[in-house]
């Protein structure tokens, strides 16, 4: 994945996690909550696992404070990784808190995100504000979110160590502004609706990362990547969601995404939830994705240095993906804690497929046997993802 | 200057009336038992689907508006 996009994706699962990311509570502070999850993603080469830790806490009763800690242990040995580096691990560490203030119907909330990993450290600061309206049928919120990124490089010893490559630095800057809305729209509907727009400026891809162009007799080289130094993105998405007469809910979500770099997205998703057995919640869901191609990638170059921008990234490919995903939760008792109002155990698995369809596993090229560059087979990725954890509520 | 006087005119009676008869909910507070269910929040567990988020996020060039715009049914 591009080193920005990571990181991104790290912001985002602060900023989830907190609750703050165009996200409000207006009116309401978030419960007193305790969360230890245990997460696993195993695919495509790649093994990532560890814990997360969320806790929210009221004070007073105008005050709630929130914070989460996040670590990704990676060890990968991807198709990316294969082809032009050897496997790596690598551990992140990501820190984060927040803090909501009620007034009246409204909710401010600003926090920081810290994020380390031995060739990123990101920092993120974020602010939000909530209204509830026209009788608490309607919120409106805005965010608006700041990143802060220093990239490294690492090379690899001859002993098998890695270190900081001294020749290497850049930066990321970040800016994210949205807007959301949540309605009522009858005793058992609620529409929510959301924009985003996030801009950033500077290094945008992996120092590691290469792309491929075509050599005579069918082979392939290989190049550094290189990314445009600015990315503009919006995304407008909608969730409607409808109880059941039966105790049981619906959800229906659609998001539309396009950037400055030719990526045009679109994903639904459909999850049910059903309470069963007094004590357990089941839930279900299947999201579908499907984007296009950048405009300056490409699986196979026609020769070195063909374009000023060149990106062999997959998530700049064209795919499509499908995951479908169950969990449970089973609420259980704890004795003699007067303290836990209501607990939780919570497991879920997803599986997720990805079919690309202008990306190569380059990995199968072999002239001598007719599979030239550009003829190899398209690659697919199948991963499951794995969660575990307890809910406290106190 | 008589159309603005017009538009003017029209303007504030407009909001003047507004003033005098609000919105009313068409859903009243004692009518959101089934939004108040858990089952009905969009992020029932934040740790979950924050991290799901992000896995997604990670693999996919689409970016952004994941988030839902919380409850808002102030039925709590």
């Amino acid at each position: 994945m591009s080193f920005f996009r990571r990181w991104l994706a790290l912001a985002v699962l602060g900023a989830g996690a907190l609750g703050v990311a165009a996200q409000a509570f207006a009116g309401v502070l978030p419960e007193d909550r305790a969360d230890v999850l245990y997460h696993r993603y195993q695919g495509g080469g790649i093994t990532i696992d560890g814990p997360s830790v969320l806790i929210r806490k009221k004070i007073g009763e105008k005050f709630s404070v929130a914070a989460n800690y996040y670590q990704d242990m990676v060890s990968s040995a991807s198709i990316d990784v294969q082809l032009s580096a050897s496997k790596y691990e690598e551990t992140r560490k990501q820190k984060s808190i927040s803090f909501d203030y009620l007034r009246g119907k409204a909710t401010y909330s600003a926090g920081v995100i810290d994020s380390k990993e031995s060739d990123y450290v990101a920092d993120t600061a974020f602010f939000a504000l909530s209204q509830d309206m026209f009788g608490d049928l309607t919120t409106v919120s805005l965010s608006y979110k700041r990143g802060w990124n220093d990239v490294f490089r690492n090379v690899k010893l001859a002993d098998g160590s890695k270190v900081r490559d001294d020749t290497f630095r850049d930066r990321v800057d970040t800016r994210g502004y949205s807007v959301g809305l949540s309605q009522i729209l009858t005793r058992n509907l609620i529409l929510a609706v959301n924009y985003e727009v996030i801009t950033d400026e500077g290094f945008l891809n992996s120092p590691y990362r290469s792309v491929r162009f075509a050599t005579p007799g069918g082979g392939f080289s290989l190049e550094k990547e290189i990314y445009p130094r600015t990315h503009t993105s919006n995304a407008v998405s909608t969730r409607l969601k409808y109880y059941l007469p039966y105790r049981a809910a619906l959800e229906g979500s659609y998001r539309f995404y396009t950037d400055t770099w030719g990526v045009v997205a679109n994903n639904v998703e459909i999850s049910y939830t059903q309470p069963a057995f007094k004590r357990w919640i089941l839930d279900g869901r299947v999201r579908y994705y499907k984007q296009n191609a950048a405009d300056f990638y490409s699986d196979l170059f026609p020769r070195a240095q063909s374009q000023n921008f060149e990106a062999r990234d997959k998530e700049l490919a064209t795919f499509d993906s499908i995951a479908v995903g169950v969990g449970a939760s089973y609420e259980f008792t704890i004795p003699r804690v007067r303290w836990v109002q209501k607990s939780t155990l919570n497991a879920r698995i997803d599986h997720l497929t990805i079919n690309y369809d202008d990306f190569r596993d380059a990995t199968q090229n072999d002239p001598a046997n007719g599979i030239v560059a550009g003829a190899e087979p398209l690659y697919k990725l199948n991963a499951n993802i794995f969660e575990v954890f307890v809910s406290i509520w106190f | 200057m008589r159309a603005i006087r017009v538009l003017l005119a029209t303007v504030a009676v407009v909001v003047g009336a507004s003033a005098c008869s609000p919105i009313q909910p068409w859903v009243k507070p004692y009518e959101r038992e089934h939004l108040a269910d858990p089952i009905m929040a969009f992020d029932r567990n934040p740790v979950s689907s924050a991290y799901l988020d992000h896995v997604f996020e990670a693999r996919e060039g689409a970016r952004g508006a994941s988030g839902s715009a919380g409850g808002g049914c102030g039925c709590n």
